[in-house]
């Protein structure tokens, strides 16, 4: 069984959303708080939307550097995977693990609706189960989302298919360039992403298109059988 | 030596301001003839003990480069006087 850490920051807010996404899609899921220094053996980690230290100075800037930050930098840099959500996106962009940055919504106001997305990228650890180019409904909720980077970063995010969700149907809510929603590392194992996906996965509450997110981590891990698979404590 | 650094962080030229648009229609709103170009940025006032005025330029160059300011979408400006 695959082992999820989700990482939890004072202010995080969709921590128990990440964890029972993770844990339907059948992941020994689990919270680590953001003074800890280690991940206990996960798999994958989690950076679940909110707004860490209240998103002062600038979203995700101060929770850069958090003691677990250097863990799952280490995590990233072995090639496992990390899923920043919302905030968990920016953090990941603060950080340096993901290119970019994301600004204040062009239309100033906070955005909380369902958006139409394509999914671009299906060869990371948390897209393989979707087709490429499907179309999904994702809620958003950011009052900073708009994704911004150099142009060059940007071509060189197209040119390489490191754009993992793009706004689809002109449902681009906050001005970000070339419609990116979310994006990935270039070895496609850090995904960072400004819908949620995890508020989608169980049909409890509706649909569940965001449920391949997670589901996705098992044929991503089947696939990849000389990784060493950790054994659970 | 004790000095009080001030820091000015404004969105970087070129980059979609929002908030400097809002201001700039709400001043012209308000009959302000000949207002253009509004940037809102930020201002920061940092007390920094140092050996020397250099010291302390240094050291808040490297705060405004490791944490005050996003290198991708802003600049900063940075003057330190005596406290």
């Amino acid at each position: 069984m695959m082992r999820a850490a989700v990482v939890r920051f004072p202010g995080s807010n969709c921590d128990m959303d990440a964890l029972r996404a993770a844990e339907r899609a059948g992941c020994r899921a689990y919270f680590v708080w953001h003074r800890d220094d280690d991940l206990q053996q996960a798999d994958v980690v989690l950076l679940p939307g909110g707004f860490s230290y209240g998103d002062y100075l600038r979203s995700g800037a101060i929770a850069r550097f958090s003691p677990i930050m250097q863990a799952v930098r280490r995590h990233a840099a072995d090639g496992g995977p990390v899923l920043g959500i919302c905030n968990g996106f920016q953090i990941l962009c603060e950080a340096g693990l993901l290119p970019g940055a994301l600004l204040p919504n062009a239309g100033l106001t906070f955005v909380s609706r369902p958006v139409p997305v394509r999914v671009e990228n299906v060869a990371t650890p948390f897209t393989t189960a979707y087709r490429k180019n499907e179309l999904v409904h994702f809620p958003v909720a950011h009052g900073e989302g708009r994704f911004v980077a150099a142009p060059d970063t940007i071509e060189e995010l197209e040119a390489s298919d490191r754009v993992v969700l793009r706004y689809a149907d002109g449902g681009n809510p906050n001005g970000s360039s070339a419609d990116i929603a979310g994006i990935c590392s270039s070895d496609g194992n850090v995904v960072g992403i400004m819908p949620h996906p995890e508020r989608v996965a169980d049909p409890a509450i509706g649909d569940d298109p965001g449920h391949k997110f997670f589901s996705s981590l098992a044929a991503w891990r089947a696939a990849a059988p000389d990784e060493p698979i950790t054994t659970p404590a | 030596m004790n000095f009080r650094a001030h820091i000015r962080v404004m969105p970087r030229d070129g980059l979609l301001d929002p908030q400097g648009q809002a201001v700039e229609n709400a001043l012209t709103e308000l009959a302000f003839d000949g207002v253009s170009s509004v940037r809102v940025g930020r201002a920061i006032e940092v007390g920094v003990a140092a050996d020397s005025l250099e010291d302390a330029e240094d050291a808040t160059r490297r705060m405004c480069e490791r944490l005050l300011a996003n290198p991708v979408t802003e600049d900063f400006l940075i003057e330190v006087d005596p406290a």
